[in-house]
């Protein structure tokens, strides 16, 4: 190794160190996520203890169904979830923006397109903070579901216009599900809120005995809950709350100030503490850090208050061009109501008025 | 006999030595698994020489040349899949264009500006830009490095962080042809 390396690198490293510092530190905060051996996976979905009866597909009533206000877009699929708690255990929620669960919780969220059973992914807390991810996919038969390839399974289901569901691989799990500070997306205080929001883009009702955040408090299933029962994002009106319950649903899991992403600088995970909403500071008038391949000329910002077109974030989400969509991965349309939802929020902010709160033209209560 | 035992003895020491160097150092330990596991055949421009095609080492590891403009993919005859250009640096396919990217430690145009140390592991592991982004393209062989270790990952890395910064803006991949 030459020395003149070491030498230039300390005076490049001044630079670099602060952000990589604090990406360091906010790496460090978050819970492992470790790929899984395969041996420790069970082999099929039956092993996993979701049916009492497999034969009939019976859930095991000791589970408890849930759904969050503001769903993650999976091309339309039709999702059912549950959670299973160790008896006598309990959520910590001190920390509202990283729960901490037991060991041995398991989670399964089930998919299905045009009324078919495609795949159902399962995660499990291992001890210390480590979890394990698979995905298993159904039989043509809908009579059982096997552990679905490391790399995931393509063309898994047609989608239409030549487009196909894609199971994906169990390193495509900790994309999203390592890079917050939590390895449990959509199981918090906001997306269990009894105070649903009715604009949720395909918001769902919620699931005959599926619990809220009521229903666990009141099983007496949480601990440490400093947040109000029914949380709720405060906005100017209707289309600024299911916008930015959206925003938080489908893309705050990796652009969120607590996560690997953390020096973007941007934050769509909303924190009832911040206002206005980090979703507004951090993308209204804020240049892109480098434009991606496929976005128009001429698009520089995040955001343009007033302005759709110019804005770098419907062009993203509004793409399935692999090199510029968002999100990256998981999804092979376009969430056609999001992005009608997400325009007209933008169009909607008074280009005057960019660093406001609330934007005038709106109205109504949120 | 004895010469030859000398040699043989004189070349597992100095196999040692470089071995505990790179336990013990792995800035050490990322130039070898750099050096050794084809970064520079196409992180580093390559040009005609007197022997030759070779990496252009006063460019080491830079990446794609931003003076060398590609505006489109290449026209292979039928039955080829792939192309690429003189320095090894542009490579067209069925996915566009891609473009090598600039891995030493300039501030402004090394895509390890903004990458911490885990988010080069992920990166690898997983073939994300930053370990949660877009798709890396081909021919970037992250299948086969994804299986080196942790801390063979973090060498790499420590030394990409020391080599000689470079200043060039490598382009955008270009999308296929329509």
């Amino acid at each position: 190794m030459s020395v003149p390396f070491i030498a230039k690198a300390r005076r490049f490293g001044a630079s670099l160190g602060a952000a990589s510092a604090f990406a360091v530190l906010v790496a460090a905060s978050a819970q492992p996520v470790w790929p899984a051996r395969e041996a420790e996976l069970p082999a099929d979905l039956f092993a996993t203890g979701l049916y009492s009866e497999p034969e009939t597909l019976t859930v095991d009533p000791a589970h408890l169904a849930f759904s969050p206000q503001y769903p993650l877009w999976t091309d339309g699929a039709t999702k059912r979830r549950w959670i299973s708690l160790p008896a006598g255990t309990t959520i910590d929620a001190a920390d509202a923006g990283r729960w901490l669960f037991p060991v041995g919780t398991r989670f399964w969220k089930e998919f299905s397109f045009d009324g078919r059973r495609v795949e159902t992914r399962f995660m499990e807390h291992r001890g210390d903070g480590r979890w394990t991810f698979a995905a298993y996919e159904w039989s043509a038969d809908g009579t059982g579901a096997t552990l679905a390839p490391e790399r995931g399974r393509a063309d898994a289901w047609p989608l239409g216009e030549g487009r196909t569901h894609t199971i994906p691989g169990r390193i495509d799990c900790q994309v999203c599900h390592g890079s917050g500070p939590s390895p449990v997306l959509g199981f918090t205080a906001l997306q269990l809120s009894p105070d649903r929001d009715p604009n949720a883009p395909h918001g769902e009702l919620l699931p005959l005995g599926a619990v809220d955040l009521a229903a666990l408090i009141e099983r007496g299933l949480i601990t440490g809950l400093a947040d109000d029962g029914a949380p709720r994002i405060v906005a100017s009106g209707p289309v600024e709350r299911a916008a930015l319950g959206y925003l938080h649903g489908n893309c705050g899991h990796c652009h969120t100030e607590d996560g690997a992403l953390a020096e973007l600088g941007l934050d769509l995970a909303h924190d009832p503490e911040d206002s206005p909403a980090s979703a507004r500071t951090t993308t209204f008038d804020t240049p892109l850090r480098k434009p991606p391949a496929g976005l128009p000329e001429g698009v520089a910002l995040r955001v343009i208050p007033g302005d759709p077109d110019a804005s770098a974030l419907l062009h993203r989400v509004a793409s399935r061009d692999r090199l510029l969509q968002m999100p990256p991965l998981g999804t092979a349309l376009v969430d056609e109501d999001a992005v009608a939802l997400l325009e007209a929020w933008i169009a909607a902010q008074d280009k005057s008025r960019a660093d406001a709160s609330a934007p005038l033209n709106e109205g109504g209560e949120g | 006999m004895n010469v030859a035992k000398a040699l043989a003895g004189l070349c597992l020491a100095l196999a040692g030595t470089g071995l505990a160097a790179q336990e013990a150092d792995p800035v050490a330990r990322g130039e070898y698994l750099t050096n050794t596991t084809g970064c520079h055949d196409c992180h580093t421009p390559w040009i005609m020489g007197a022997n030759g095609p070779e990496p252009d080492m006063t460019r080491a590891l830079s990446g794609h040349p931003a003076d060398m403009v590609v505006d489109a993919p290449a026209e292979v005859p039928e039955g080829w899949a792939m192309a690429a250009n003189a320095a090894n640096t542009a490579w067209s396919g069925p996915w566009g264009v891609s473009f090598t990217a600039n891995l030493t430690p300039d501030p402004e145009t090394g895509v390890l500006r903004e990458m911490s140390e885990s988010q080069f592991i992920d990166t690898i592991r997983n073939g994300r830009h930053m370990g949660q982004g877009r798709p890396i393209l081909p021919p970037m062989p992250w299948p086969a490095y994804r299986n080196m270790t942790d801390a063979d990952l973090a060498a790499i890395y420590a030394y990409l962080q020391q080599v000689t910064p470079i200043r060039n803006a490598v382009p955008e991949p270009l999308p296929p042809s329509q």
